[in-house]
């Protein structure tokens, strides 16, 4: 007989003194990098949309290069709601989230009957014509000049937007708290081990009776809120949409973070979108055909060298010291 | 009647020339794709570095056109000999997801590449003059340009046509696009097969950059742009088979022209919809009879 004890799928979750450390750190980078505080709640807003992306190219499987349009969504309905008058940002975050969701919602049946490359064009696809709709519609998305002078209320009622971003920040810090927390249990649970089933072998998962369409449209749904979240939290922030949230790139260059960091292991997201933006922020004076070339290189390289990322070679040299010898 | 007729002709001739462009550049996908089940989304780079590469020959080496166009079909197929075996190759084993991360990087690399040598912007398509201007069909004027386009692509098709059906080179990969491991076993060197189609089909889409540079203007993110019209045109001819593809290349130009010319306003997105509605529903391709489920 086998002996599975032991074998982490089947253990009860129990949390690592490790995985205390992006909160220690979201918390002492309010110190630390005090004098950018509005770059760092920038890098947040990113580190929650990568999030996203893991959950559904990471841990299900499910490979789009669309989720822009979620991001998007939330980005326009947070900044349009304060346009109109509600101008509460936990209240439209929340909204913002809920819509991109119900938009998952409708559109995960159609999507998720396909696979491989048909996924791709057909992600792809719908990412560019949402795209080019939002580029005419210019009475309601501000076309090419976007939507500018967004005002929001204070958060709480008691926290007014600061020039230093200090609000921003925190308030920032902690969406991208609830949102590691709340992911953490999702994938701890037995519908995140499904999920990874169904990414590793789909057809055994059918077999043994999983309600595969079900748990990847649940899958679809709850990465396509988190995506919305963060683009409400980047109109809050900013105080503006343009029409870069709906594009294609901003899908690509969130792929590319995670890929950084290590897809499928919730906290590359949150490494990843900290070195990528931090390294693009501190070359931005060079030509930006450098920078492009650097993604590309780096994208490369972790395929074909740094199987996992940054987290994925720290947890390969980790080992390699836990045992030498046994090292593969 | 007669301006029925006459928008006939109008979205019949436009729509045929951009159709049969965008076979060339896709064809070569379409086999790669049938053959090795790689999604090279960085197909479309070979088809950018082909067009500016025959204008950079005729700008700086001062080439003719024909000349410039040969060297950069040849070189762009050198160059992606020595790419598969030293990026591609890799990713015959690798899951999808490693498969568009990697393709993806290559694309950025060729963008930053095509940015740091020829500028930002768009690099302006240098045509010699015996290709401006139009000529009388009989029942309506087309342009030179077009015709030496639909000209050129539908030698390309029956030329790519005959190789596929009628040689043994093209039997053997037929044979190897309908059941790899089959094949093999009946001694067909795939890998090699693969390598020699691999190259052949970059020689392609590099002719489709530099003979359809007066329609697909060239810039540095060229590889991008086009990406979903080309990807478009693989899902929708299915399995790799020079006939389907051919089907899909003209039906994606025909639609696309047809929207463009009925409804300016919202043909250029609205077509997309209805294509890409096609591909979710016909899974499997155009040209192929539904299976049973």
């Amino acid at each position: 007989m086998i002996d599975i004890r032991g074998s982490a799928a089947l253990d009860r979750y129990r949390p690592r003194w490790t995985e205390a450390l992006p909160l220690i750190a979201m918390a002492g980078g309010y110190v630390v990098f005090s004098n950018y505080l509005v770059f760092a709640a920038s890098v947040m807003v990113m580190a929650i949309f990568a999030l996203s992306l893991d959950l559904i190219i990471g841990f299900a499987g499910v490979l789009t290069l669309g989720h822009a349009v979620f991001y998007g969504l939330g980005a326009y309905g947070s900044g349009l709601m304060a346009l109109a008058g509600l101008k509460d940002p936990i209240v439209n975050s929340v909204c913002a989230a809920l819509l991109a969701a119900g938009v998952g919602f409708a559109a995960g049946p159609l999507l998720l009957r396909l696979r491989g490359i048909r996924l791709i064009m057909v992600t792809l696809g719908l990412a560019a014509i949402v795209f080019e709709a939002a580029n005419k519609a210019d009475w309601l998305t501000g076309g090419h000049d976007g939507l500018q002078n967004i005002e929001f209320s204070a958060v709480l009622g008691r926290f007014d937007w600061s020039l230093d971003g200090s609000t921003a920040y925190v308030y920032v810090a902690c969406w991208l708290a609830l949102a590691v927390i709340g992911m953490r249990i999702v994938i701890s649970s037995s519908f995140g081990m499904a999920l990874q089933g169904v990414r590793e072998n789909e057809a055994r998962m059918l077999v043994l009776g999983a309600p595969v369409q079900a748990q990847l449209t649940l899958a679809f749904v709850i990465s396509a809120g988190l995506a919305g979240l963060a683009g409400a939290l980047a109109t809050e922030t900013n105080a503006f949409v343009s029409l870069d949230a709906l594009s294609i790139d901003l899908s690509i260059y969130a792929l590319a973070m995670l890929a950084l960091g290590g897809i499928g292991r919730l906290y590359g997201a949150l490494v990843g979108a900290v070195v990528y933006m931090s390294v693009q922020y501190f070359t931005q004076e060079l030509n930006p055909a450098y920078w492009m070339f650097a993604i590309g290189a780096l994208l490369i390289a972790v395929v074909r060298f740094g199987r996992g990322g940054l987290l994925g070679s720290l947890d390969a040299l980790w080992m390699r010291l836990q045992a030498p010898g046994a090292a593969r | 009647m007669q301006p029925f007729l006459s928008g006939v002709a109008f979205v019949g001739l436009y729509g045929l020339s951009y159709g049969i462009l965008l076979f060339i550049i896709s064809i070569g996908l379409v086999i790669t794709m049938g053959l090795m089940r790689v999604m090279n989304l960085a197909h479309g780079a070979f088809a950018a570095i082909g067009g500016y590469a025959t204008i950079a020959l005729m700008k700086s080496a001062g080439l003719p056109y024909g000349l410039a166009l040969a060297c950069a079909v040849v070189g762009v197929a050198a160059l992606a000999v020595l790419l598969e075996r030293a990026v591609f190759a890799y990713l015959y084993s690798a899951s999808d997801l490693d498969q568009v991360l990697m393709t993806l990087g290559v694309n950025f690399v060729v963008i930053a590449f095509l940015t740091l040598v020829f500028g930002p912007n768009l690099y302006p398509a240098a045509l010699p003059p015996s290709l401006r201007g139009s000529v009388d069909l009989g029942f309506r004027s087309f342009e030179t340009y077009r015709l030496f386009l639909t000209t050129i692509g539908f030698a390309v098709a029956a030329l790519v046509y005959f190789g596929f059906e009628r040689t043994s080179f093209g039997a053997r990969l037929r044979a190897a696009v309908d059941n790899r491991t089959m094949a093999q076993a009946i001694g067909i060197d795939t890998g090699r097969l693969f390598s020699i189609s691999f190259a052949i089909g970059a020689g392609l889409a590099a002719l489709g950059g530099g003979v359809g540079m007066g329609l697909m203007p060239l810039e540095p993110f060229y590889p991008l742009k086009y990406l979903v019209l080309v990807l478009i045109v693989v899902s929708l001819s299915g399995t790799g088979d020079v006939r389907s593809a051919l089907g899909a290349a003209l039906f994606v130009g025909l639609v696309d022209t047809a929207g463009r010319f009925l409804l300016p306003e919202v043909g250029g997105f609205l077509i997309y919809a209805l294509l890409i509605g096609l591909i979710v529903w016909r899974r499997d391709g155009l040209f192929v009879p539904r299976t049973a489920r």
